[in-house]
């Protein structure tokens, strides 16, 4: 909320500089979101007066005038302002004078006429259209004439204006709704400063004739907890008093008039929700509350034409609705300057409907910001008066006898004990009784001490607080969170470990970082189409999560893998120019569990591939990625996990956004736990990327699989022996295949098998493709003698003859 | 000549070649086969011994071998010049433009965000905390119930939220982990001390200073002698950690429906010693905090009369955004190579 500082001046005598001020409220009550004076940088702007205007010789438009700026000689202006007029009092922005946005105004010719300044509407020395009470086209603004009897020409406009006050803007927290009026706020300023505080007060003169003769209210307890109104009658309806448009366009306002104005102020000043509607517009002479039926549609005084929803509050008249409770009332029957008697009405709506509607209706007002948060229900039927007396004083009217009240809400403060051993063992601090029971004189609480207890009763402007730890918190802010010790707790030491799964992830991925990918954290939420893609195990259903409400098209369903945020990632690179990326990411993969409410979610690994992986350099020539490139990622990553069982590919052309020929399941034993290989080239199309490889891989289930724990074997004593072997095959026979021939045929010896050359082409006949393998042979007992890898060799060539026709090169 | 005369001149002719007229390894091999060798000139000259009265044969004997030692001495001092001046040469010709860039290597970075968190659980760890995982997909009952905001609690509007049902949302904060590790933990064993990093969605557009995703990480600090001194003393700790030992935190009053009292945690943009004045100092809201509110406590069956503690919610992006000075918040996911390898300090 805004707040003006003069305003509150009214309350507390502020001593302390307003930045100090704004400080000590951010300190120990609410944030201080914005601190300005309305004036900003303008200056040498004047209160002055229309001595005359005569007709400018070479326009239709513009007139010359003199002013008088209160000094010797008038001042001749050239204006185009359209209701400028002899005797007026108006505001003059003199030669030198720098006015709203920052404009410098200097003397000139307007077509061959002097002109030594600029008269001004409000909108031009820096005043929102939302808060000046007339629009720009209107010309300049001109005091009322009760208004300028007290000013005098050449006197600072800005201050006239209040501009030259301070505006510190509150950010109200949803528990410190009491702080929403300058009482609240008050309140909170004295205490915190250690003040005494005036509030306001006045005096309301009643007629002889009775409210209830002119109008009846009525209302369910549960719709309104407290309903009431009054009426004034013969009310001059006009412009309010500078000082009261002062004030009100300071807090953000815009001035309407008299009645309307003082509404809005008493709903500043006592932060309780007001409505002011026009007696003869009123269809009956009777205001009813109910709810809603959903036919109803009303006007409101914003002009929009609206519908309300069943369950609704109305404020009826008869048969017609005139108001949303505490939101709107409707244009017609609003307060005008033909308005003669006015009805004033009070109500606490309940909140969560008014919340609701004006939700629904996209009307939050003033008054229903204040009544979804909450009201002061002792001051409800005070507000009322305070608003009827000043709406008398202003439009000098008659304010009939005793307000007419459907009921008023009881008011039962809490009683809330704070005990000093719990506030000096919640803060930690030595806090005293003295000071504990300053504080509460500070707050104005009333408490009585019993022992170590304070038993205090909470004021009605507090509804923030019924429990103990509430009475901390008050204490505890007053008395300063920069008091506090810091310390750090003390008792049982707790052992901090990462677990197992944990550490495996972050092992995973220092691993990948290790091997060249940087980590991506990509969206979760992605489109329908996308959310299907890259499932790892593609016989279960599993579908994605659908947001009830999504925000975009392209965020309304959870992924099932990574890779489809990593190709978003890639394609946001490659339309940047970056064309080399290597990424991975981990993370959460989510699929509707079937009978279970929530989802299942599955920590996955994923990386993706693109460009160059070795880029052009002095020494070496460029290698774009492939998919062994990829494979050899994953299966060094694999390795890094030691699993009991053997790591398999396993060719697959199954997964329809993957290449059908480049594309690997991968198992550990007989479990699925991932796939690698190239994007299809329409899904990578789809994806507006070219080439990229990648993989995806279920982490839970490499949790979940048994390694190997005991990872040291002594080195041999005895020399290995190597082999190289080159045959010739049919291309269609896999790496694979021949790798388990040869572990066959080997024997036991047969450590490791390297393929060091893979070709087809010249030389090599159609069909067929030549390979190239290094086979180790190891005996950890004793010398390995050759005639025994003589044998083994024999029998691997035997086999490979036999069982795949192999050439022996 | 006599043969002694012999021996003298062949002295004197070899070490003025050894001396001169090597200038290799090789040519020094050869020289000392031409001189020492058995079919060399020493062995030639000494052919003549024969011829030698007994008297004299001790003596040239004597001198053969003076020469002999001369030679090999001049020969192995010769070696060691050439061999050096050879290495050199070797050297000489090895000789590369260390100022070329060295081969590339391919390293990865984790994500700043990652960086931020694993910085944060190390320290947690570090004070006997343990890390919490809890279901980004969540339950309305412990994303908001369990956390006292029932539905209709105005301060739910502060957290615009993706429902899937009724009773399912993405989760908007990392907190219902807080009820969900309360409802399991057993305070027999001793107390309650985790953190909780995580994804969390709101229902927000995304521009410079909104996400509709970001990060948090959950404090939650259970015992029965836990203070709010306790509190300030943890979270000055961890902004000394990520900001430096020479910054300092403030406390404000904030409001959040699952602590009592809330609080607002600033820490100050630059450092601040003792000469500092506080006016001078400029403070930057990171993080919320509180002591736990009964309420909570209640809710996931634990007795507030006995126990209490403190959370807190630090917000990692912020955190990044702050340290690095990284202006917008989609930078974090839309994984520009060109930003994700920027944050490569190791140690």
């Amino acid at each position: 909320m805004k707040v003006s500082v003069n305003w509150l001046r009214d309350y507390v005598d502020l001593q302390l500089p307003v930045n100090e001020l704004a400080e000590q409220i951010s300190r120990t009550s609410v944030e201080i979101e914005g601190q300005y004076q309305p004036q900003g940088k303008m200056k040498k702007i004047v209160i002055a007066k229309v001595l005359s205007v005569v007709p400018h010789p070479d326009s239709d438009h513009l007139v010359i005038t003199q002013i008088d700026a209160g000094q010797a000689e008038p001042i001749q202006i050239v204006t185009g302002a359209p209701n400028v007029a002899t005797g007026q009092t108006v505001i003059l922005a003199k030669h030198g004078a720098v006015i709203g946005n920052g404009v410098k105004i200097k003397k000139g010719k307007l077509r061959g006429e002097v002109s030594n300044g600029m008269l001004c509407a409000l909108q031009e020395i820096g005043m929102d259209d939302a808060i000046v009470p007339q629009p720009l086209e209107d010309g300049i603004w001109v005091f009322d004439e009760e208004d300028a009897k007290a000013l005098t020409p050449g006197e600072d406009a800005l201050h006239v204006l209040g501009l030259d006050d301070y505006i510190l803007e509150t950010g109200i927290t949803p528990n410190r709704a009491d702080m929403l009026s300058m009482n609240g706020t008050a309140y909170e300023v004295a205490a915190m400063l250690d003040q005494p505080v005036k509030m306001p007060t006045f005096t309301l003169n009643e007629a002889q004739a009775l409210t209830q003769d002119t109008l009846t209210v009525k209302a369910d307890a549960r719709m309104a907890a407290t309903y009431a109104a009054r009426v004034i009658q013969k009310v001059r309806v006009k412009n309010s008093p500078l000082w009261l448009q002062r004030r009100l366009w300071n807090m953000g306002i815009k001035p309407v008039n008299n009645v309307i104005d003082a509404v809005n102020y008493t709903l500043l000043t006592y932060g309780e929700a007001l409505h002011a509607y026009d007696l003869q517009s009123l269809p009956a002479a009777e205001l009813h509350v109910q709810m809603a039926s959903g036919d109803e549609t009303l006007v409101t005084e914003d002009g929009v034409s609206r519908t309300a929803h069943p369950g609704d509050l109305l404020v009826m008249s008869g048969q017609e609705p005139v108001m949303f409770a505490g939101i709107m009332g409707t244009a017609k029957t609003q307060v005008t300057k033909a308005t003669q008697d006015v009805v004033l009405e009070a109500g606490i709506f309940e909140a969560k409907t008014v919340r609701r509607t004006a939700r629904d209706q996209n009307l939050h007002t003033e008054s229903s910001q204040r009544l979804e948060r909450g009201v002061d229900v002792d001051q409800t039927l005070v507000a009322l008066d305070y608003a009827a007396a000043l709406i008398a004083e202003l439009g000098q009217g008659q304010v009939l006898q005793d307000a007419v009240v459907a009921q008023v809400q009881k008011l039962d403060l809490p009683v809330v004990t704070l005990h000093l051993s719990r506030l000096q063992a919640v803060l930690g601090s030595e806090i005293t009784t003295q000071e504990v029971a300053h504080i509460f004189e500070q707050l104005q609480f009333d408490f009585e001490q019993q022992g170590d207890a304070f038993v205090v009763t909470i004021p009605s402007r507090r509804w923030d607080i019924s429990i103990e730890a509430d009475l901390v918190e008050e204490i505890a802010r007053i008395y300063g969170y920069d008091r506090l010790p810091a310390t750090l707790p003390v008792g049982a030491t707790t052992p901090g470990k990462l677990n197992a799964k944990q550490q495996l992830i972050r092992a995973s991925r220092h691993v990948l970082e290790g091997l060249g990918l940087n980590q991506a954290m990509s969206y979760v939420l992605t489109t329908p189409e996308k959310a299907q893609n890259f499932k790892i195990q593609l016989d279960q259903a599993g579908e994605p999560i659908q947001l009830a409400y999504p925000m975009s098209q392209d965020r309304q369903q959870t992924r099932s893998s990574l890779l489809t945020g990593l190709l978003d990632d890639v394609a946001y690179n490659v339309a940047r120019k970056q064309n080399d990326v290597a990424l991975y990411e981990q993370g959460r993969v989510f699929s509707v569990q079937p009978g279970a409410v929530q989802p299942i979610e599955k920590e996955h690994l994923a990386g993706v591939m693109t460009g160059a992986w070795q880029t052009r350099n002095w020494s070496q020539t460029a290698q774009d990625v492939d998919f062994y490139t990829v494979k050899g990622l994953v299966e060094q990553l694999l390795t890094n996990y030691n699993f009991v069982d053997a790591v398999r590919f396993m060719a697959t052309n199954q997964r329809l956004e993957m290449h059908p020929g480049q594309t690997a399941d991968i198992y550990v034993g007989e479990t699925l736990i991932g796939m690698v290989g190239q994007i299809h080239p329409i899904t990578a199309k789809a994806y507006k990327v070219g080439k990229v490889f990648g993989f995806e891989l279920d982490l839970q289930a490499i949790m979940d699989l048994p390694k190997v724990m005991d990872q040291y074997e002594a080195i041999s004593r005895y020399p290995a022996i190597s082999r190289d072997l080159a045959i010739l095959v049919d291309t269609a026979v896999t790496a694979e295949t021949l790798r388990q021939a040869l572990v066959k045929a080997g024997g036991k010896y047969l450590k490791q098998i390297d393929i060091f050359d893979v070709y087809t082409g010249e030389h090599v006949p159609g069909g067929k493709k030549s390979l190239a393998y290094t086979l180790t042979f190891v005996n950890r007992e004793q010398t390995l003698t050759d005639e025994i890898v003589n044998t083994a060799m024999d029998r691997i060539e035997t086999v490979l003859r036999d069982e795949f026709a192999a050439e022996i090169r | 000549m006599s043969l002694a005369d012999e021996l003298q001149k062949l002295r004197e002719n070899a070490l003025h070649e050894i001396e001169t007229a090597t200038t290799s390894v090789k040519d020094l091999r050869q020289a000392q086969v031409g001189w020492l060798g058995k079919k060399g000139s020493l062995t030639e000259i000494l052919r003549g011994m024969k011829d030698l009265t007994p008297e004299e044969r001790p003596q040239i004997g004597a001198l053969a071998n003076e020469v002999r030692d001369t030679l090999t001495g001049a020969i192995e001092d010769r070696q060691k010049v050439l061999e050096a001046a050879e290495l050199n040469k070797q050297l000489e010709q090895e000789t590369l433009d260390v100022t070329l860039p060295g081969r590339p290597v391919q390293q990865g970075q984790p994500h700043v965000l990652q960086q931020i968190i694993d910085e944060l659980e190390d320290q947690f760890i570090g004070m006997g905390y343990q890390v919490v995982d809890g279901p980004e997909v969540e339950l309305d009952k412990y994303n908001f119930e369990m956390m006292n905001l029932p539905k209709d609690h105005p301060a739910r509007d502060m957290q615009d939220t993706f429902y899937i049902t009724s009773e399912v949302l993405m989760r908007t904060q990392t907190s219902p982990v807080q009820a969900r590790t309360l409802e399991q933990h057993d305070f027999s064993q001793g107390p309650l001390k985790m953190i909780s990093p995580g994804r969390v969605y709101r229902r927000d557009t995304d521009d410079a200073t909104h996400s509709h995703q970001f990060h948090q990480v959950e404090g939650l600090v259970i015992d029965r002698h836990i203070t709010m001194g306790d509190l300030k003393g943890i979270l000055l700790a961890v902004a000394h950690e990520l900001f430096g030992a020479d910054h300092d935190i403030r406390l404000r009053p904030s409001y959040f429906p699952f602590t009592e009292p809330s609080v607002e945690v600033d820490i100050s943009w630059g450092p601040v010693t003792k000469d500092t004045k506080p006016e001078d100092i400029e403070w930057i809201e990171v993080l919320g905090a509180g002591m736990v509110h009964p309420n909570v406590l209640k809710a996931a069956g634990v007795d507030p009369e006995e126990f209490g503690g403190f959370a807190f919610g630090m917000g990692p992006d912020r955190f990044a955004m702050l340290k690095y000075g990284v202006e917008d918040i989609r930078n974090f996911y839309l994984n520009d190579v060109r930003f994700l390898t920027q944050f490569d300090r190791k140690g």
